[in-house]
């Protein structure tokens, strides 16, 4: 996957042993769905050396949510970006979902977990578990036309923050319909509950380019984005709106 | 709460891919147990280095500049330079990088939405530090 993971868990995570189950988890993730090794799952299934079936089981389920997210973006989502198969835009997120799912499956009520700037968050900060009296988590939105600061900041509880944009690694997400890098949005965040579902939405909306994404992003159910755009306008959909931090 | 940092993987087709896969854990009141002193920095602070990370492009290594528990500030002590994408990396990646280190501590965001990381040479480096200062 290539990418940084960061928990900020209760100490009950490192003493009932969930946090490092999550992190195996993303190093099995790693092991057998990298496109960066040869002799992953995924690399195998690219030339066609193996089928599904001879693949971890979690491939077929990966399978389903890419066509899934595919068939509702038009097209702008795919889990062949630029024709070789690379599922990465939605395992990411949906690993680091799982990661939290394991956290909270143990018992934690308060965590974040951050993949690669695609955040999951359950609770709040400085919260004793279940009491609803914590605050949410502060989940600052980079800005990507003015590296090292804060586009703004969401107020994040039980739900995931993803981010796609040509920050740091300059463009990359192709438009699958015309093969070459999208353009016209600088970044785009969805918020919702899932992490798997946001990261892949993301991309695909950013895909999309501003005007379209921003009607498809409108009639997303439980999801909501944040879009800044090359000129460094931006905008959001009425749901993002409960989301903005303002303390 | 307690922060962990796990440095996954970086071989991804980011700026700078790492070549190798380690994994790290560590507690952040770790990091910063054991001052060493430093003569040019101001009372208070000092500077650790990290390990040199090769990367596909080219080494790099990451000085942070402690105080108490925080990190004050990140030097890029070395970086790819010998192409027009190194020196990218040099001028848009590093500095963003740095500045989500800084701010992903600061006690009023938890975390950073829409940074990458894929810049694995600096990620390793930096956490090299961190355990260099406990």
């Amino acid at each position: 996957m290539g990418t940084v993971v960061s928990f900020d868990v209760p100490g009950s995570a490192r003493r009932n042993g969930s946090l490092d189950a999550a992190i195996r988890w993303l190093h099995w993730v790693d092991r057998v769905f990298s496109p960066y090794r040869a002799d992953s799952d995924v690399s195998l299934l690219a030339r066609a050396e193996v089928t599904v079936d001879a693949c971890a089981p979690e491939m077929a389920e990966v399978l389903a949510a890419c066509a899934f997210v595919r068939d509702l973006s038009g097209g702008y989502f795919t889990a062949a970006p630029g024709g070789q198969f690379d599922p990465s835009g939605y395992v990411k997120g949906w690993a680091v979902e799982r990661a939290a799912a394991l956290l909270a499956g143990a018992g934690s009520a308060d965590h974040v977990v951050n993949g690669g700037g695609d955040v999951q968050c359950a609770g709040g900060r400085g919260g004793q578990g279940g009491d609803g009296g914590c605050e949410p988590w502060r989940v600052g939105i980079a800005d990507p036309l003015r590296p090292g600061r804060l586009a703004l900041v969401v107020g994040a509880s039980d739900c995931a923050v993803a981010t796609s944009g040509t920050a740091e690694r300059g463009p990359h997400i192709l438009d699958p319909h015309t093969g070459r890098p999208a353009s016209g949005l600088a970044s785009l965040t969805i918020v919702g509950p899932s992490l798997a579902l946001a990261d892949a939405y993301a991309t695909a909306a950013f895909a999309m380019g501003p005007a379209r994404a921003r009607d498809w992003t409108a009639s997303l159910e439980d999801y909501a984005a944040f879009a800044i755009t090359e000129a460094g306008g931006t905008w959001h959909t009425p749901g993002f709106a409960r989301y903005i931090s303002t303390a | 709460m307690r922060r962990a940092i796990l440095a996954v993987t970086a071989t991804v087709a980011g700026l700078v891919a790492l070549l190798s896969f380690k994994t790290h854990s560590s507690s952040s009141e770790r990091t910063v147990a054991s001052p060493q002193p430093s003569a040019s920095l101001p009372p208070g602070e000092r500077a650790i280095t990290g390990n040199v990370a090769n990367t596909a492009y080219g080494p790099v290594q990451v000085q942070v500049v402690v105080a108490t528990t925080k990190i004050v500030k990140v030097n890029v002590l070395e970086q790819p330079e010998s192409t027009q994408h190194d020196l990218q990396i040099g001028q848009f990646a590093f500095p963003k990088l740095i500045g989500e280190t800084l701010s992903a501590q600061s006690a009023r965001i938890d975390s950073v939405s829409g940074a990458t990381y894929t810049s694995g040479g600096y990620i390793k480096s930096l956490q090299s530090a961190l355990d260099n200062g406990a």
